[in-house]
């Protein structure tokens, strides 16, 4: 069940990414920013698919946390490690649109000060799980939870404090011809999110069953 | 509920006379935040004046610096003998056992305050009494939403090995919030025109934090101190 699953989020995956370059060049030019504007079709589907990996990493870590799950604690450290991933590509892409656009490679806006200190969350979760030695698990999913519920406090301040990064309504009001290409390359990247998601989930699976083996070797 | 907070008084009086007699936390933390504000003094002022906005950031990085101090120092007290194990297999609501803590790491981060925001009005000219009542409000609030994340996590991290590293690290960016509202609060008290507005939208915003943490941290604090 599991495979064919796999087999079939990597073929619809590997469409959307082969198509994607294309979508994207015959998208239209912007008229201020020009070529530098198409960071956009990958900078923004990294967000979302870092923003969607942060939210099921929190779910996944409450259930684990008042359920005791052993899934739910995979699906929350495999999410984790694609939240650092993800982010890691749009702090990367971001200072490289930003240059051109407002002329510095940072601003301490609220969306940027928000990701970053959700990265910087998820940094700490998997410190905290890589360093903390046994046991460690349910802690970082008590890091992981309070994260979650930080976001919107960080966002409101840093809002009230200074902001000049365009809002999510911009998306709407976008040229249909650079609509299309966004959909899908965000769609792309989600698809890439759970792929990686399901590969990493079912090594920690084998890994337990690993451990369980040896365990039993030892008995 | 009363039996809940007879704990938690109960607990907090054990910490606070464990301090009165020995003083090691109060005066380390002290001594510590002092020669923070010190260090900062060197970096922030030029020509005998501060930089502008640079008090309200000195008098909360000193503040957050001696609250990370003292969380690992009080939680490191519980290990030995194992006290908190102590505590966890008593009869006793858990939660009642983390406000016992956050009350106690309370008393000692405000006896700290009463030294070093004077201090710090001092040193650098600030008015930081201009406007008594918002002040106090910004510390404590502050001081409140940062002691109560640090108390579940010095709490959660006493079993985890690299403690000392992992406090910081854990605490720092989920307490952001409380840093900007509290740095930016004091600022706007600190201005030549006073935004008394805008410190209470600073204060209303902290209230929120601290019940949001500490309703989750009361919620979280059974299952991860379970193991």
């Amino acid at each position: 069940m599991m495979h064919r699953m796999f087999s079939v989020v990597i073929v619809v995956a590997t469409i959307f990414f082969v198509c994607a370059p294309v979508f994207i060049a015959w998208a239209p030019y912007e008229s201020t920013m020009g070529l530098v504007q198409k960071i956009f079709y990958f900078h923004v589907p990294s967000w979302a698919a870092m923003f969607v990996a942060a939210f099921v990493c929190g779910i996944a870590s409450a259930v684990f946390l008042f359920r005791g799950r052993l899934i739910s604690d995979r699906i929350a450290v495999a999410s984790a490690e694609l939240v650092v991933v993800f982010g890691l590509i749009g702090l990367v892409s971001g200072p490289l649109w930003a240059r051109k656009a407002w002329g510095v490679w940072w601003q301490w806006d609220a969306r940027l000060t928000m990701a970053l200190v959700l990265w910087m969350i998820f940094i700490a979760y998997l410190l905290l799980r890589e360093y903390g030695g046994p046991g460690s698990e349910k802690l970082a999913a008590g890091v992981a939870l309070f994260g979650m519920a930080n976001v919107p406090f960080v966002y409101w301040s840093v809002n009230v404090w200074r902001t000049v990064h365009p809002t999510t309504n911009v998306v709407p009001t976008l040229v249909p011809g650079m609509r299309g290409p966004l959909w899908w390359s965000l769609v792309g990247f989600l698809l890439l999110y759970v792929l990686a998601m399901m590969a990493r989930v079912r090594l920690e699976t084998q890994r337990a069953a690993l451990e369980q083996i040896y365990r039993e070797l030892d008995d | 509920m009363r039996r809940f907070f007879t704990v938690a008084l109960l607990i907090m009086r054990k910490d606070l006379r464990v301090e009165t007699r020995s003083r090691e936390l109060f005066l380390t933390t002290l001594f510590f935040s002092v020669s923070t504000v010190l260090v900062f003094a060197f970096g922030f002022v030029r020509d005998g004046r501060p930089v502008e906005n640079a008090v309200a950031g000195i008098l909360w990085i000193a503040i957050a610096f001696a609250g990370t101090l003292a969380l690992g120092r009080t939680f490191e007290r519980e290990r030995y003998h194992d006290v908190l194990r102590a505590l966890l297999l008593a009869p006793v609501d858990r939660p009642a056992i983390y406000v016992g803590k956050l009350l106690g790491i309370l008393a000692l981060l405000a006896a700290v305050e009463v030294v070093i925001v004077p201090l710090v009005a001092l040193l650098f000219q600030a008015p930081l009494f201009r406007q008594p009542i918002l002040t106090f409000l910004l510390l404590s609030l502050g001081t409140l939403g940062f002691s109560a994340v640090g108390t579940l996590f010095g709490a959660m991290l006493v079993r985890a090995r690299s403690r000392d590293v992992l406090l910081p690290v854990l605490l720092y960016p989920i307490t952001i919030p409380v840093i900007i509202a509290g740095v930016r609060g004091i600022a706007v008290l600190l201005q030549p025109e006073v935004d008394v507005a805008m410190a209470r939208a600073w204060i209303g915003m902290l209230v929120f934090f601290d019940v949001v943490f500490i309703t989750l941290s009361l919620w979280t604090f059974e299952p991860v101190m379970t193991e």
